[in-house]
């Protein structure tokens, strides 16, 4: 690979990790804005403002259903699938030192979208199928599908360590896939409405379960994440360097690109395809603070937590009691600040 | 004066096409508009029909001209000799070669098929219609019929539907005692529902039950899924492949319809009555019409 952009905005190995105090009033920041959505997202929803109010007041049968057992573990899923998508596309952009990479770079989605396809035709044609969807769900499916379609890439690109490989192989298992998919979807039009929602994310159906889910594989991988993080400042000045400095770079990718891996399928078994929010999460960290990959390795998760919730919450307020897909609703926003931030960029040249 | 020169030409080709229908007209050429407002000549009754609709494969052997079929799209499998014609493929990718290569003199499509134009250009016949709604079924019988020269069986294949769907209202009204319980009938589990404005809806309604979802919804709304919980129906409809995982969905537990079993799982095959507007309706109707009433409160 060639050499990093001159400016990534990352500290440099052996820079201070203790976080700074401007990143300390980021951090605040998102908690606050984290908490104020959770509230927030108890009295939206399909009833009105003031209905919403009185149940959390005072709670009858079907208040508490809707409030603790649909919006609550709701909000909570999404932020927990926000962070993982902003936690695996800051791991992404370290990983291929690329600004541009985001958590879906290895054919995740692609494989995602053909394993969801195959469970509602399986469950569609025959009882036998219907038993094994009843067994794994959507969400198994998707899950199995992305681990698959992250194998086939490494398999393609023999291994981890040329990241050029790995990205092209990405790019050829995400093409060869999705044809695959529209393939299947051919077959079986009935099921490409399902296969839509899927493909532009939906936050409806999160439930504790997803939700504890989520929060779990985010734990597990934060941790390995965070701790490689010093690896990743010193990769982002080179592989001859951070060589030099007697990093192990085949570990070191392979257990970041685990950790990319785990994230990114479980999000996209829990909520469908999100775009934007891994690419975007870890930009308005960098672009609002100065940070180094440990710090930007916490404040992604934060922010893409808080970005996911918000679309959620936008998502089910704008055509109530309709909804709209929430991936829509990130890509607009997602979308809208890349362009922002091109025209900022002209501007200041 | 350009200007004034290419309006004067248009409107001399306007009245020149209107007197070359009128002409047409007279001649005893069959001139039926269809649904994108089209005036279509047949001179003789179509021989060689290729239909890319299954309501309109449907429609077509309703009025005994199945024989006349050489194709259809790759989901019409009703009446199940039409299982054995060649299939052009579906509603976005139909085989022009095989169209082309079949001579067919007309080639029925929905109003939302692209291929029309092209099927235009290669000089084959098409005619497009809107089968959305309940009342698109008489008028799709009625045209077909005024096509194929069949209006008189067009007419009595209408009059045997309307009746048949009005006793199966009559008859589930009856059977219920007149209760007309509250539905939630989901076509997939995003959620998206039949809303009233729906055919389904259509048919839910004439069964005399309660749609949750209101017509200002749209036809198939993607609901939010806090919604159906909230207005508690009494019976649930649902594809059999999504049934089993209702319990599971965060609140809908607490569903009467859940709670009490009232939940009707669709088969494929009674899916596609109910689904595609088409002469077959009473069908559908009849089977969510039995369920309903062996599950309402």
């Amino acid at each position: 690979m060639s050499a990093p952009p001159a400016s990534l905005g990352l500290g440099a190995p052996g820079v201070e990790s203790r976080v700074s105090s401007p990143m300390l009033l980021w951090l605040a920041g998102c908690l606050a804005i984290t908490m104020l959505l959770t509230g927030a997202s108890l009295i939206v929803g399909t009833s009105s403002i003031g209905t919403s109010v009185g149940w959390l007041l005072a709670p009858d049968a079907q208040g508490s259903v809707i409030l603790w057992q649909i919006r609550l573990p709701r909000t909570v899923g999404a932020w927990f699938a926000g962070a993982l998508l902003g936690l695996a596309g800051a791991v992404a952009q370290g990983v291929f030192r690329n600004r541009l990479a985001d958590p879906y770079l290895l054919g995740t989605a692609s494989g995602a979208a053909l394993g969801v396809t195959i469970s509602l035709l399986a469950a569609d044609t025959s009882i036998a199928g219907l038993a094994w969807m009843g067994k794994i769900g959507i969400t198994g499916a998707a899950c199995i599908g992305a681990c698959a379609a992250i194998a086939l890439t490494i398999m393609l690109s023999r291994g981890v360590l040329q990241t050029a490989n790995l990205l092209l192989a990405g790019i050829v298992v995400a093409f060869l896939l999705s044809a695959v998919t529209s393939l299947l979807l051919l077959t079986k039009p009935e099921i490409w409405r399902a296969m839509q929602v899927f493909l532009l994310g939906s936050t409806g159906y999160l439930s504790w379960t997803s939700a504890t889910l989520l929060g779990i594989v985010f734990c597990v991988c934060i941790v390995p994440a965070a701790l490689l993080a010093r690896g990743l400042d010193a990769l982002s000045l080179g592989e001859d360097t951070a060589q030099s400095l007697g990093l192990s770079l085949p570990m070191l990718r392979l257990t970041l690109l685990g950790v990319l891996s785990l994230a990114t399928a479980t999000a996209v078994g829990q909520v469908g395809i999100v775009g934007f929010v891994g690419l975007v999460a870890p930009h308005l960290v960098r672009e609002t603070v100065t940070v180094n990959h440990r710090q930007l390795l916490i404040g992604a998760p934060l922010c893409g937590g808080a970005l996911l919730q918000a679309a959620d919450l936008v998502s089910r307020w704008i055509i109530r009691p309709a909804e709209l897909p929430v991936g829509a609703v990130t890509a607009c926003v997602g979308g809208a600040y890349l362009v922002f931030l091109l025209w900022r960029r002209s501007r200041d040249e | 004066m350009f200007g004034g020169t290419r309006w004067a030409a248009v409107l001399a080709l306007g009245i020149v096409w209107i007197c070359g229908a009128q002409a047409a007209r007279a001649g005893g050429v069959n001139v039926q508009r269809d649904d994108l407002q089209r005036d279509v000549a047949f001179e003789r009754e179509p021989k060689r029909i290729i239909t890319l609709l299954p309501s309109l494969t449907e429609t077509v052997c309703a009025l005994g001209a199945c024989d006349r079929l050489v194709a259809t799209d790759r989901y019409s499998q009703w009446p199940p000799q039409v299982g054995l014609l060649p299939k052009a493929g579906g509603l976005d990718d139909a085989e022009v070669e095989l169209i082309v290569a079949l001579k067919p003199d007309l080639v029925l499509l929905s109003r939302s098929q692209r291929i029309g134009n092209r099927l235009a250009e290669l000089g084959i016949t098409s005619f497009a219609l809107q089968t959305d709604r309940f009342s698109d079924i008489a008028h799709t019988v009625t045209t077909i019929g005024a096509i194929l020269g069949l209006s008189r069986e067009a007419a009595q294949l209408n009059e045997t539907i309307a009746a048949s769907v009005h006793e199966i209202g009559a008859q589930a009204l009856d059977r219920r005692h007149g209760s007309r319980p509250t539905v939630y009938f989901e076509v997939d589990r995003a959620p998206y529902a039949a809303g009233a404005a729906s055919f389904i809806g259509e048919l839910l309604a004439r069964l005399g039950a309660r749609n949750i979802v209101g017509a200002d919804l749209g036809a198939f709304p993607k609901l939010n899924p806090e919604y159906v919980v909230r207005n508690n129906p009494d019976v649930i409809f649902i594809s059999r492949a999504d049934a089993p995982g209702l319990a599971e969905r965060p609140g809908w537990d607490q569903i009467r319809a859940v709670k009490e079993g009232r939940v009707c799982s669709i088969a494929p095959d009674v899916n596609d009555e109910i689904v595609r507007p088409g002469p077959r309706v009473a069908d559908g109707m009849r089977a969510i019409g039995e369920c309903l009433s062996r599950l309402s409160p």
